[in-house]
């Protein structure tokens, strides 16, 4: 291709997370981008539980903290045993989590209009509302994309179309996703009032919390609920994963309902108002979706590339997207520079992300998804430790017991045993 | 059901805000192969916008100016019991929240 055969220097597929910062710091670096994104403005096609593990951002963004438009500084941290009759958290809050702040809540509807603010600011030409139907090849580059009848070159091409990945799969460089490395979120935004919301959760100021939950939520399906805090509304959800919704009989909507309605949960909505029902598709699948990010000419970012991470604790994808952006735009950077803009060239794009947290972090929780298999931790571990906390708590004039004979007892009324309920904690040592 | 939880699935969608491409759906079912494979079924359960219905004589119904565009009908489908894309540019649901 000769020098001046192209319109762009980069054209970036998807105004999310990643695309948006990978537009952002290419532009920045001098670069002609194009944005473009299906939906009217972008953020309109998205959405997310919402925690966003934000330092990624305040590197990019020095001023992010003070201007951004987010909810609520995550300064409390739940994990969560939902049973049908009991709920056990593990509730925690440190005034460290709010200085430096270490995680904010979003909405990405109001959210990813700002970023791509920021992407025109620097320089970026943003296009919504336009579908990239198609990606252009010669030889075995790929030179430019395909919208309708349009066709708009470059030099390189950022694929940050999300997670179901289409411009990959249907270029045939990725495959279509097996339904255990994907789950559905399905949620709901109700707005309660900014007073409410503090009253309710025990916050202060823009303080807020982030409740994960493992068990009834889910009735049984792999996957979790999560309850966010935002400014004067609650983000709640559950989250599911296909093949075990497939196998388990249940229909998405109603395990959505069920955990909303269920009496632990029911007083911190009553009396709200929906904002919004919505769901979206999650990688869940971890390390092992990372292959085949690179060809000539073309780079795979963000949740296209299965970059996101659910350890139970925390389910993290936004800071993995903007990570995976940075490192992107790294490459792409240099491969301009250079000239150099065959697969081997962008290859610089792989290393550049093993070596940050992103690659380092998927290393790490590679295991995470095969522990989250084990089918006790959406019942039977939350109804172990209800028994337990049952026997100490329930002073009902029988003589008291220790806690360890306490915590026997619970157990030999429970289907686990002693064994497994090593092995699991292995696991988890091994894998979290 | 709680009131916070906005009624049925279809109520809900009602407050949300959508372009509909009139005339022009996203989704195409295959009715032979839903029904010989199970997806049918399938789909009606797993769509949490209730795109998807079941008639008394076994075809299934699509409500396509519902969809969420999530992308959940096409990782489960059988092959070739499904053909689904992304509405045009502009076109479809708009989130307001997200
Ligand atoms: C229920 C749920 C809860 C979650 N909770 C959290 C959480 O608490 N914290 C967290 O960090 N992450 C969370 N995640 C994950 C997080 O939302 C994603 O990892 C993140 O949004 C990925 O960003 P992205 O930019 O890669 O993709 P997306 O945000 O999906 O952006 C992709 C963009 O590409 C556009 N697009 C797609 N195809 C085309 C095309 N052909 N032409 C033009 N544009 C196109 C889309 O419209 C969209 O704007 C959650 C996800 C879900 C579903
Ligand atoms: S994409 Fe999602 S919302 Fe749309 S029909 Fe399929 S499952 Fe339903």
């Amino acid at each position: 291709m000769s020098d001046d055969n192209y319109d762009f220097d980069v054209i970036v597929i998807g105004g999310g997370v990643a695309g948006s910062v990978s537009a952002y710091l290419l532009a920045r670096a001098g670069h002609e981008v194009l944005l473009i994104e299906r939906g009217v403005e972008p953020g309109t096609k998205n959405l997310s539980g919402g925690v966003f593990y934000c330092r990624v951002m305040q590197q990019i963004f020095p001023d992010f903290l003070a201007v951004a438009p987010i909810e609520r500084r995550i300064t409390r941290n739940a994990l969560s045993f939902l049973n049908p009759t009991s709920f056990v958290n593990v509730d925690y809050w440190d005034a460290r989590l709010a200085d430096p702040v270490n995680a904010v809540t979003v909405l990405r509807a109001k959210f990813d209009p700002w970023l791509a603010e920021q992407c025109e600011a620097a320089g970026v030409t943003v296009m919504p509302g336009v579908k990239v139907d198609a990606l252009i090849t010669e030889g075995d580059q790929y030179v430019g994309v395909r919208a309708g009848e349009d066709e708009l070159r470059c030099r390189v091409i950022v694929a940050a179309d999300g997670a179901n990945s289409f411009i990959s799969q249907n270029a045939g460089i990725r495959d279509p996703e097996p339904t255990h490395n994907l789950a559905v979120g399905v949620k709901s935004v109700i707005r309660l009032g900014e007073d409410e919301v503090r009253n309710r959760f025990n916050l202060t100021g823009d303080e807020g919390v982030a409740y994960a939950v493992v068990g009834d939520c889910t009735q049984s399906v792999a996957g979790g609920g999560f309850l966010y805090t935002n400014r004067d509304s609650v983000s709640i959800g559950v989250v599911l994963r296909l093949d075990d919704l497939a196998a388990k009989g249940r229909t998405s909507s109603d395990v959505h309902d069920h955990f909303l309605s269920h009496p632990a949960i029911k007083p911190f909505l009553e009396g709200g108002e929906l904002m919004e029902y919505g769901c979206h598709l999650v990688a869940e699948g971890g390390q092992k979706m990372q292959h085949d990010l690179v060809r000539g000419g073309l780079v795979v970012i963000g949740d296209a590339a299965g970059f996101t991470l659910n350890t139970g604790f925390t389910v993290r994808g936004m800071d993995l997207a903007a990570g995976s952006a940075q490192a992107a735009a790294t490459a792409i950077d240099k491969a301009l520079r250079s000239g150099d803009l065959s697969e081997a060239g962008l290859q610089e794009y792989v290393k550049q992300y093993e070596a940050s947290f992103v690659g380092k972090d998927m290393a790490t929780y590679a295991k995470a998804p095969e522990f989250l298999e084990t089918p006790e931790m959406y019942g039977q571990i939350g109804e172990l430790l209800a028994d337990v906390l049952h026997g100490v708590y329930n002073l009902d004039l029988t003589p008291r017991k220790r806690l360890l004979p306490t915590a026997m007892a619970a157990l030999k009324k429970s289907k686990l045993t002693i064994r497994r309920l090593i092995r699991i904690g292995l696991r988890a040592v091994r894998a979290l | 059901m709680a009131d916070y939880i906005g009624g049925t699935v279809n109520e809900r969608l009602a407050r949300n805000v959508y372009e509909v491409d009139e005339g022009n759906s996203h989704i195409e079912v295959n009715q032979e192969i839903a029904r010989r494979t199970g997806t049918g079924k399938l789909l009606v359960r797993v769509c949490p916008a209730h795109v998807y219905s079941e008639e008394p004589d076994g075809t299934i119904s699509v409500e396509y100016a519902a969809c969420l565009e999530c992308g959940t009908c096409l990782a489960v489908a059988a092959p070739g019991a499904l053909k689904w894309h992304y509405p045009e540019g502009a076109m479809g649901i708009m989130y307001r929240e997200g």
